[in-house]
């Protein structure tokens, strides 16, 4: 329970189906941490925030179910914040939701719940669960709101982790959500969605990165750098490659007759390199780390819809296997704009969610 | 949701007001509803009972009633005997020693000091949880104006050797205060048998309402005001006395004078079966600074491969209330700072929990307790990955 409508609604549908119902939240990060970092209005409506807990503790009174905040600050910081730090300085562009939900919420968090007795763990995620009658493998599927599907983030998890969690507003588009929201009469119906990464406050990754070095006392070695251009010219010089991200327009500070784009970042040498918008088109690109779920791996090519971005429109593609049995490669039918090594590859025939992994 | 029967092993956290106490608490609501400092005879009836209240708080510490400063409760106690001392002193004396094992109330009081200039020397214990007055003895200065040390920790229930320190702090001319918040009611007190200067008493521990406590301080102790307004409380404690609340903690203190003695024996007895139980149930456990000295109804365990926010919440749903580590201000567990003082490692100071027993325990309850735990620890041990690579 994160203290926003959409888990509280999950709660009180179960609740009211007459199941045992005991509502968690993870504390994952302590928003008193890079206070310099915080607006001046205080650390709240982002997760962890005091505010959040008061209404998920709101909603769990409500309701009359028990309710515990668990901390898993330590390890949130191990294996999401780490790795995000790292991802973004080796010029990738990471996605800390994903990293949350295979190595926290789904694992740790699962583990937790099957160790207090429970049996399963219920989400607030825009998804569905289905299983495939014949073969009995649980199969991820896109929300009925297309508009709030979840499963880009979801692509990493396992059979095991299906068969104990449910995803009940998969079935609901948002302003459904709302509308139970009210009738359960719960405090949280009328809260605004939350934005951006829970723990990065104004979604500033590059002010969150350098205000965390700090913290810990780490020098940085100098990030300076030029920015270049497709031939290697040097255009101008920047703060540091994890300033920026494929695709990125604004904030180059070059003046150039035609926009300029970040086509890709290279942290050995320092260079960010710059482009045309013609310059960010793939038609192809390689997938690591995949993750099967809705069918067997594959051994011989098959057609998919991939999404390479949360808000990307699956473009039609043709997966290959490779050697390699968790590598796959992608050739789009068109070519694709700002591949971003870092982000997640999510493989869709029509709503079902097939697997994904990281793009290279 | 599924109703349990509760039992509550949480009574260092708090205690639930006894019969004995709600008998005279509700009255003095009712009908001692004047300002003690009132002139007329409601005022005077006010006074009366506050008085009366006074000298029974006294004899469970066995100090002179004028001594003692009703206030609100163990942390106003703790920030006024260490602010008001310090305050009170001379810009020249710029230093206090404390442990690390403090309660947050004296430990962050402390910190505030450090904010404001004066120099704070935490001593640290060894795994025994208890100080050495021999690390005290070094860590004193010409310029210590205090020393403060807890009677009894609230995490391990360790008693701490307040007579020898003392006994340092008078030789040295030095102000002593303890925190005896998880001691009153439990252990016998006599504060001027300890030799201490300053004394701070919470009522809730003891089964006083939330929201009164005490400080003694000794005769003559310079004390400068923490907080501004009346000259209640011999002008060392500003504020309409909390008359209720003095009458309810008088009664709580002759409660437990009355049965430290049968009590004390009785909840030993618990706690020894707790301890033998589980240890004797469980493989890789054992009693946190278990060898010490401690009061009779706390015991600290660990339990290595497992996390104790997860036993807390099992138990919990079974019906069973203890604790773990401390809680941040969303609700969440962080490791007790108390376990990690006296160097266990992050992961036995998460996998520890605080059973702490009291008036309502009796043999079954803590039998069903053993049970519950044997029966908790099997179940995440069996789904922990970190068990079998720590056992």
């Amino acid at each position: 329970m994160s203290g926003g409508v959409d888990s509280s609604v999950v709660a009180g549908m179960l609740h009211r189906s007459g199941r045992r119902v005991v509502g968690l939240t993870m504390q994952l990060w302590n928003q008193r941490r890079l206070p310099e970092l915080t607006p001046e209005s205080g650390p709240t409506g982002r997760c962890c925030s005091l505010d959040d807990v008061y209404d998920a503790r709101f909603v769990a009174q409500q309701l009359g179910i028990p309710y515990y905040v668990i901390n898993f600050e330590d390890r949130f910081e191990e294996q999401v914040v780490k790795p995000f730090i790292s991802e973004y300085l080796a010029g990738r562009t990471p996605i800390p939701c994903t990293l949350c939900n295979n190595f926290i919420k789904f694992d740790q968090f699962l583990e937790m719940a099957a160790g207090v007795g429970a049996e399963r763990i219920a989400t607030g995620h825009y998804a569905r669960l289905g299983q495939d009658e014949e073969t009995g493998r649980y199969q991820l599927l896109t929300s009925v709101d297309r508009g709030k599907d979840q499963t880009y983030f979801l692509f990493g998890l396992k059979q095991d982790q299906l068969a104990r969690t449910q995803f009940p507003l998969g079935e609901y588009t948002k302003p459904q959500v709302r509308e139970l929201a009210r009738e359960l009469g719960l405090p949280v119906a009328e809260k605004p969605d939350s934005q951006e990464i829970c723990f990065v406050p104004n979604g500033d990754y590059a002010a969150f990165i350098d205000g965390y070095f700090r913290e810990q006392g780490i020098a940085r070695e100098q990030t300076e750098g030029d920015i270049v251009d497709t031939d290697g010219h040097v255009l101008g010089d920047h703060a540091g490659v994890h300033h920026f991200t494929v695709g990125q327009r604004r904030g180059l500070g070059i003046a150039a007759r035609e926009p300029l784009y970040v086509i890709s970042t290279e942290p050995a040498s320092q260079r960010v390199i710059v482009g045309r918008n013609d310059d960010l088109l793939r038609a192809r690109m390689a997938v690591k780390e995949v993750n099967w779920i809705s069918i067997a791996p594959i051994v011989a090519p098959v057609r998919a819809h991939v999404r390479i971005r949360n808000k990307h429109l699956p473009a039609p593609a043709m997966i290959s296997p490779t050697p390699d049995p968790t590598r796959v490669e992608v050739h789009f039918d068109e070519p694709q704009r700002a591949v971003t090594p870092g982000q997640g590859a999510v493989f869709y025939s029509g709503d079902i969610v097939l697997g994904g992994g990281w793009i290279e | 949701m599924v109703e349990v029967q509760r039992f509550y092993f949480d009574h260092n956290a708090t205690t639930p007001v006894s019969p004995a106490v709600l008998e005279v608490l509700v009255p003095a609501l009712l009908e001692v509803y004047g300002n003690a400092s009132s002139i007329h005879q409601h005022g005077q009836m006010a006074k009366q009972k506050l008085e009366i209240a006074r000298r029974q708080v006294a004899g469970l510490i066995a100090c002179d009633p004028k001594d003692l400063v009703f206030l609100s409760g163990g942390t106003e106690a703790d920030n006024l005997a260490i602010l008001g001392t310090v305050r009170a002193n001379s810009a020249a004396r710029k230093h206090v020693v404390t442990t690390t094992i403090e309660h947050p109330a004296v430990l962050n009081t402390c910190r505030q000091l450090e904010r404001e200039g004066v120099e704070v020397s935490y001593v640290r214990t060894g795994s025994d949880g208890v100080v050495d007055p021999a690390d005290v003895h070094r860590a004193l200065r010409p310029e210590t104006i205090l020393i403060s040390v807890m009677h009894a920790n609230n995490e391990l229930g360790t008693i701490q050797p307040l007579r020898e320190i003392a006994t340092l702090a008078r030789e040295a001319g030095i102000l002593f205060h303890a925190d005896g918040v998880q001691a009153a009611g439990k252990i016998p007190v006599d504060v001027k048998a300890l030799g201490v200067d300053l004394y701070s008493i919470s009522g809730h521990k003891f089964h006083a309402p939330k929201g009164i406590g005490a400080l003694y301080v000794k005769h003559g102790t310079r004390l400068g005001p923490i907080q501004f307004g009346g000259r209640h409380e011999r002008e060392r404690r500003p504020g309409t006395e909390n008359v209720p609340g003095a009458v309810a903690l008088g009664q709580a203190a002759f409660s437990a004078i009355e049965n430290l003695a049968t009590e004390t024996a009785r909840l030993a007895a618990l706690r020894d079966r707790l301890e033998a139980g589980i240890l004797e149930r469980l493989p890789a456990c054992g009693v946190n600074a278990g060898h010490s000295p401690r009061t009779p109804n706390t015991t600290n365990i660990f339990f290595d491969g497992l996390e104790g926010e997860a036993m807390v919440i099992s138990l919990d749903l079974k019906g069973f209330a203890v604790s773990s580590g401390s809680a941040c201000s969303s609700g969440a567990v962080e490791p007790s700072h108390v376990l990690l003082a006296i160097g266990l490692s992050r992961e036995r100071a998460r996998a520890s929990l605080r059973f702490s027993l009291g008036q309502s325990n009796t043999e079954e309850q803590v039998d069903a307790l053993i049970d519950a735990v044997a029966e908790s620890a099997a179940h995440l041990r069996k789904l922990s990955p970190t068990y079998t690579a720590s056992v």
